[in-house]
């Protein structure tokens, strides 16, 4: 037997209420109910919804993002991948929502990533929705518009190709090609005193050279 | 015989590679969304009713979770990772789920009037060199700020114009006009800001400010009073208005060349003092500051503790008990203590 009136989340935007989500409570197992160890208050969870309801249904699509509001905890540049312990799963089955809290123990697999066993943890809620107050669309536009300054800053002179291969540019200042380091030919070296002759003998050897590579 | 046994290793190695990979593969019809800068995933899968009926409804939600954490842990074995003081830490991308925002987003700057005017005229800004030319150097330069290219208050040698006073400083000349641009600079930005921070400016003379103190109003009266063509001489008084006082300079120094008696007397005090063993204590100081200490002490603990009502209530109370307490402490402690000679102003000491 349960109370009318379940309980109410929603937020505020610009000092207004922005959305509320009344949902009934069917079933509730508590922490102390599930006899065993905990881990410490604040671990960042690993949250994971499941059911095609979210997607589709709207009312589900900002329960959803009601609900990862509430759960999802500050945001960090890194996480120590050994403490990934609490896992919140809620899933959207024939009308009911179903929140599981579960303890995640991560055993040897063969390689570097390990195995995931789960540990039933509590608190474990079946929740029905009832009464919504979702605001207009436009509204949730606004409270979703993110200011310019939060953009991901564009580095100058690179660029990314479709195929995702990073492509720098390098600005250079002009250069005089006469004075540009190639490689030394040795035989194409003029030498004193066979100045004509060796030019004839060159332009002689090279065709020779033409030739036999169009014979190839 | 080796070449059965090499292909026979082969085959070994890959069906433990695959066994391996098998303890932490999952397969599923739809592949999971994962926003990892958040650490979520999100199945879009219709979950099978059917087994959900027939099995324990827990032991069905379990496999499932299990599943998708494994799906979403693999995920997350694949970013970089570090070393941070003997823990190894996964970087994490920046976060793609966008939720609303508690407060709406900034309104952009208000425009200056330069900007109005050339929005209204369509000037473009046209983007300028950092570096200069400067030819008298023969280098690249700024083209404004430390060190500038053309900068004309740094030349050595002005020709005097012919239409110019002869005894006119050149040099003073260009020194202010530069001044006067900066302060023209300053003032139509503070004007820019006053309009659009909607904030009236008057034309001239001061910005009147809103809740002055007794000394601000009383330093607005007698300027005011003063500002006449005899300096407020044949100004009359409101009916219980009484002189300003300490309205003469803070600190006062003796003449240069005065009462020499006088002046060998102090100096001989000051040597006293030097050479007395005995420590001299500002009795009156000495008290303030530890009025001081304790009041700060108080405010400390006063903060810490919650209830911002209580701060405020108990402010008042305090205020008005230490400031007569204040005022009995010095006058009871001068009166008391060592018999000094009137303060000389002579500055600190």
């Amino acid at each position: 037997m349960h109370s009318y009136g379940g309980n109410v989340s929603g937020r505020m935007f610009d000092f207004h209420v922005l959305d509320m989500i009344e949902l009934g409570i069917e079933k509730f197992v508590s922490l102390k109910d599930f006899k065993n160890s905990k881990f410490p208050e604040g671990t960042k969870p690993l949250l994971i919804f499941a059911g095609d309801a979210f997607e589709t249904d709207n009312e589900h699509k900002k329960l959803k993002s009601l609900l990862i509001d509430f759960f999802r905890g500050p945001t960090v540049p890194c996480v120590r991948l050994a403490g990934l312990e609490h896992v919140l799963h809620i899933t959207a089955l024939e009308g009911k929502i179903y929140l599981r809290s579960y303890k995640a123990l991560l055993k040897k697999s063969g390689c570097r990533t390990p195995r995931i066993e789960l540990e039933d943890m509590g608190p474990s809620f079946d929740f029905t929705m009832r009464r919504t107050h979702l605001a207009s669309d436009d509204l949730y536009k606004t409270a979703h518009r993110q200011p310019k300054a939060l953009k991901p800053k564009k580095k100058k002179n690179v660029s990314h190709d479709v195929f995702g291969t990073k492509y720098g540019r390098l600005h250079m200042q002009k250069q005089d090609l006469a004075k540009l380091q190639t490689r030394k030919m040795k035989g194409l070296k003029k030498r004193k005193g066979e100045k004509a002759e060796g030019e004839g003998e060159e332009v002689e050897a090279e065709a020779t050279t033409a030739k036999k590579a169009k014979t190839q | 015989m080796a070449a059965c046994s090499i292909e026979d290793v082969l085959a070994k190695a890959e069906r433990d590679e695959a066994e391996k990979l098998k303890s932490i593969s999952v397969h599923k019809e739809l592949e999971l969304e994962f926003d990892t800068g958040n650490l979520f995933a999100f199945d879009k899968n219709p979950p099978d009713t059917r087994e959900f009926k027939k099995q324990n409804k827990d032991e069905f939600l379990r496999s499932l979770a299990r599943d998708n954490t494994q799906l979403l842990i693999n995920e997350l074995w694949k970013l970089p990772t570090e070393r941070v003081e003997e823990v190894i830490v996964a970087k994490l991308p920046e976060p793609t789920t966008r939720l609303p925002r508690e407060k709406p987003v900034p309104k952009p700057r208000p425009s200056t009037k330069w900007e109005e005017f050339a929005k209204l005229k369509g000037i473009q800004k046209k983007k300028k060199t950092n570096l200069v030319w400067d030819d008298v150097h023969k280098e690249w330069k700024r083209r404004w700020g430390y060190k500038r290219a053309n900068d004309d208050t740094k030349e050595w040698l002005i020709e005097v114009p012919e239409t110019a006073d002869p005894n006119e400083d050149q040099f003073s000349k260009r020194i202010k006009a530069k001044k006067e641009r900066v302060a023209k600079n300053e003032l139509n930005r503070l004007r820019n800001i006053a309009r659009g921070q909607k904030i009236k400016v008057p034309g001239v003379g001061l910005a009147p400010t809103d809740q002055q103190s007794k000394t601000e109003l009383g330093k607005a009266i007698h300027v005011a009073k003063h500002s006449t063509a005899s300096v407020g001489k044949f100004q009359g008084n409101l009916p219980k208005e009484k002189a300003p006082k300490n309205m003469g300079k803070k600190r006062q120094f003796q003449p240069l060349i005065g009462d020499f008696s006088v002046e060998k007397q102090k100096q001989l005090d000051m040597l006293n003092i030097m050479d007395s063993k005995k420590p001299r204590i500002d009795i009156t100081k000495a008290v303030n500051k530890q009025m001081r200490e304790e009041d700060r002490q108080s405010g400390f603990q006063k903060r810490k503790s919650p209830g911002k009502k209580g701060r405020k209530g108990n402010f008042s109370g305090k205020g008005t008990a230490k400031g007569k307490g204040k005022k009995g402490g010095p006058g009871g402690g001068s009166g008391g203590g060592k018999n000094r000679k009137p303060r000389m102003k002579q500055g600190k000491r």
